[in-house]
């Protein structure tokens, strides 16, 4: 009887051994990888190695220039050697860990009969009537015609010109080394049409660790999609002031013209309005004289300044350099390129800032959630980087510049999303007073159980020894 | 013979020497002037009121006082985040609707005609003001709600209510600790929305919430230091309620004794005189016909009118009610004069009022018309600081 209940409970012992054990295990093995998972943030995949790769971004800024000679300019035999390409490529000095190389690369060519025709005539402007006439350039691109030294479309002092296009007229020189110093005016004519550290330095004014001072350097607007204009007329004395000013016509005649030229750089809206300050009731007696407004000295004002807050510069030209007089419009096409050059880089420093300080917080405070979409955004803001560093190595600045609009958009989309809040943070003490009523109960018996099942192991190990 | 020339000579070389030395000096102070100057091109006040109920009436009224001093130092509404927790000026205890005073003796009513509230009531949230400070608001948010600062603005945060050790508690349920602050304001600062911060708290135990700071470029003041309360001297007396106030400068690149406090108070705007023009061609078919059009739209054209832009209803509706009281201790000149509506009138306009506490008699019908039925209304005014422009209970639909 005895044997038998010493038996049954040595049964129950062992039984209750093995559910202890069974309840361990499952806690461990089972409960804690599920109660990880479970509360974990929802953390989206980032590109976080293409994004620290973007800081080391090497832009190739790249201008093509077609350099067009005409039969008397170089000698005749450096004339057997065309056609062949010339490349001139400089890194810009700037305090920026971003580097930027300029590369102009020259198309050397000779000219066609028509173009010959055209720059044989009498006067520059003529010359680039015909020459317009005949073919669209591409935004970015230069073409730059060589013409004999003692040619008279310049006028007889003047070493080179700059056109209101795309287009440029140098002297040729009868000499051995015609193409090196033919080159390097070229080099110089084209930088004050495209490319200079001041345009450069001005877009990056931001991001640069300059003093922050230069009044300069902080007009300019900065890159943006859109734009809007409001014309606003402030009259402080209706009674005696009957102003009228023709605003829808002279923005009609004169703004959206500039502003038409500008189009490529982002969208515009232009509004005016009136105010008239004077709270008493005015009647209509001879006294309120009127005031004819002259819009044109108006606009003249106004489009220069339009012009400085762009950030349109006024051109450094070369020394010797005839330039030619405005367009209707008030803005030249290359300063329209010049713009672009500058924005697209602007774009990309901004969008790479954005993106690095986005990988760094996230990094840093490690209980933002980061939804599906927000990812998708920055893979899309890397990819539009990327592409825009292409596009500007190529020379294609139009889609340079569209690249990189889509990449700040998008990058700034993923930063300013709403959902990434970091209302999850929870101090170390309300963790525990949050957990431990919940886990200890349930803990403490199992624990206990297995250190009774250790120790009992431990001494029936030890036992075996002592009897032997 | 040589010697004049040679020290003519030294003379003038000298002279030169110290016109030279002058003017670099003068540059180097320009620079040096320059150096001192903060940099920024716009201003942003975000002011906090974070407590409910009417006891905690004090709190509110803290946060408009900023309010009003950062709105006459130039900051506009557009610039200004006001977030209020309750409704003191409307709360059905307050014996003087639409009116919030500064001080127990209400003197002066900071909250006025032209309050504009941003953040009212149940939406003064942690979750708001956070998404307020990092620009990470929903996109249907209106502009008026929104912090719409840049790399050169400088910021002014003041908040006020109830605090701890770590922590600034909102409308009772729910706090905002100093980890999410400073993570707050390193948000702001990766996205470069700030020049400079000015952090004022004013609540207990305020120094704890800015020891977590680590981003560049803030000054933060807080009323008192950890382990103390932050009382109203109005109620308790300064024997026994005195809090040390705090503050941090160690992140702030410039030395705070050259920072104007109206850097962060007041408002600068970019303005420049260019004198630069471009040449434009005349087109003359424009001028002429535009002429004709605006001589036809004359003949048409209604003599125009402006809005008032003084209430002078209103203006007449306080002269009325001050001629109406009478006391023995008032000076006679000022009531025995007949030009005394015309002064007083004008004295209102610009917010004062003869300085005599007053009690309403009714004295009898003062004129005919409309200022009857202003004089009637008059009846309705039962105690009146003259000091004050009395608002009415409908004025609480305002603001």
């Amino acid at each position: 009887m005895a044997a038998v209940g010493a038996a049954a409970t040595h049964l129950d012992v062992v039984r209750g051994k093995r559910a202890a054990l069974f309840f361990a295990a499952v806690a461990i093995l089972l409960g804690l990888p599920l109660w990880w998972k479970t509360t974990e943030t929802y953390r989206a995949p980032l590109p976080y190695s293409q994004i620290s790769a973007l800081n080391a971004l090497q832009l190739r800024l790249m201008v093509p220039v077609t350099v067009v000679f005409t039969r008397d300019s170089i000698p005749l035999d450096d004339q057997e050697k065309l056609p062949f390409t010339v490349v001139h490529e400089r890194e810009i000095p700037l305090k920026y860990k971003m580097k930027i190389k300029c590369r102009f690369q020259k198309a050397y060519r000779r000219a066609l009969d028509h173009e010959e025709e055209a720059l044989s005539s009498g006067s520059v402007h003529e010359a680039e009537a015909m020459l317009a006439e005949l073919k669209e350039q591409a935004e970015g691109s230069l073409t730059v015609y060589v013409i004999s030294e003692y040619s008279s479309l310049l006028p007889q002092d003047m070493m080179s010109y700059i056109g209101p296009e795309r287009t440029a007229v140098v002297r040729g020189i009868m000499h051995r080394e015609a193409f090196n110093i033919i080159g390097r005016r070229i080099i110089q004519i084209a930088q004050a049409m495209s490319l200079t550290e001041d345009v450069l330095a001005a877009a990056l004014a931001d991001h640069l660790p300059e003093d922050k001072w230069s009044s300069d350097k902080r007009r300019p607007l900065k890159s943006s999609l859109g734009y809007e204009i409001t014309f606003s007329l402030l009259n402080p004395d209706p009674k005696s002031h009957d102003v009228h000013w023709d605003i829808e016509g002279a923005v009609q005649h004169y703004v959206w013209p500039f502003l038409n030229a500008l189009s490529a750089a982002g969208n515009f809206s232009v509004d005016s309005q009136v105010y008239n300050i004077d709270p008493k009731a005015y009647n209509a007696s001879e006294l309120p004289v009127r005031v004819e407004v002259d819009m044109v000295q108006v606009m003249e004002v106004f489009l220069a300044q339009l012009r400085l807050l762009f950030g349109i510069a006024q051109p450094q030209v070369p020394p010797k350099c005839l330039l030619s007089g405005p367009k209707n419009e008030g803005l030249m096409t290359w300063e329209l390129d010049q713009l672009l050059w500058a924005r697209s880089v602007e774009n990309l420093a901004t969008a790479t800032t954005t993106l690095t300080s986005l990988a760094q917080l996230l990094g840093k405070i490690s209980n933002i959630v980061i939804k599906d979409d927000v990812a998708s955004e920055v893979y899309r803001a890397v990819a539009a980087v990327q592409k825009a560093a292409e596009e500007l190595a190529s020379g294609h600045l139009s889609s340079a510049f569209v690249a990189s609009q889509e990449a700040v958009t998008s990058s700034e989309r993923a930063f300013f999303d709403p959902s990434l809040l970091h209302l999850l943070y929870f101090p170390d003490d309300q963790k525990f007073a949050i957990y431990i009523p919940l886990f200890l109960p349930m803990a403490v018996p199992i624990l206990l159980s297995l250190v009774k099942i250790f120790l009992e192991m431990h001494k029936s190990w030890r036992k075996p020894e002592k009897i032997d | 013979m040589a010697a004049p020339c040679f020290f003519s000579r030294l003379w003038r070389a000298a002279l030169a020497l110290l016109a030279l030395g002058s003017l670099a000096a003068s540059q180097i102070e320009d620079q040096a002037k320059q150096f001192f100057r903060s940099g920024h091109t716009n201003n942003w006040a975000v002011l906090v009121c974070t407590s409910r109920f009417w006891f905690n009436y004090r709190h509110v009224a803290n946060t408009l006082s900023v309010y009003r001093s950062v709105k006459r130092l130039g900051i506009p509404d557009s610039h200004i985040v006001l977030m209020l927790a309750d409704d003191m000026a409307c709360n059905a205890r307050n014996p003087k609707p639409a009116t919030v005073f500064s001080h127990k003796n209400m003197e002066l009513n900071v909250y006025g005609d032209d309050v504009e509230v941003d953040y009212r009531s149940y939406e003064v949230t942690v979750e708001n003001f956070l998404r307020v400070l990092t620009g990470r608001i929903p996109p249907s948010t209106p502009r008026s709600k929104r912090l719409l600062s840049d790399d050169r603005s400088n910021i002014l945060i003041y908040m006020t209510g109830h605090g701890g050790n770590g922590f600034l508690k909102f409308q009772d349920s729910e706090e905002i600790t100093n980890i999410e602050l400073a993570d707050a304001f390193e948000q702001m600062w990766q996205k470069r929305r700030y020049n400079e911060l000015l952090f004022i708290i004013d609540t207990c135990q305020g120094a704890s919430m800015y020891e977590r700071f680590y981003s560049p470029n803030i000054m933060a003041l807080a009323s008192s230091q950890v382990g103390e309360d932050s009382l109203s001297f109005q109620v308790c007396p300064k024997s026994l309620c005195v809090s040390t106030p705090g503050h941090r400068t160690d992140l702030f690149q410039r030395d705070p004794k050259h920072v104007l406090i109206t850097d962060f108070f007041g408002s600068v705007r970019k303005v420049e005189i260019t004198t630069e023009t471009l040449s434009l061609q005349r087109d003359s078919q424009i001028t002429e016909s535009s002429y004709k059009e605006d001589r036809m739209d004359e003949e048409l054209m209604e003599p125009l009118k402006y809005a008032e832009q003084l209430p002078v209803a209103q203006i007449i509706h306080q002269a009325l009610l001050a001629e109406v009281w009478t006391l023995p201790s008032a000076p006679c000149g000022m009531l025995g004069s007949r030009s005394w509506p015309a002064t007083f009138t004008e004295t209102e306009a610009e917010g004062l009022a003869p300085p005599w506490g007053l009690h309403s008699r009714p004295v009898g019908p003062y004129h005919h018309g409309f200022l009857q039925d202003l004089w009637n209304q008059a009846h309705e005014v039962h105690f009146l600081d003259s000091r004050v422009r009395e608002g009415r209970v409908e004025d609480c639909s305002l603001g």
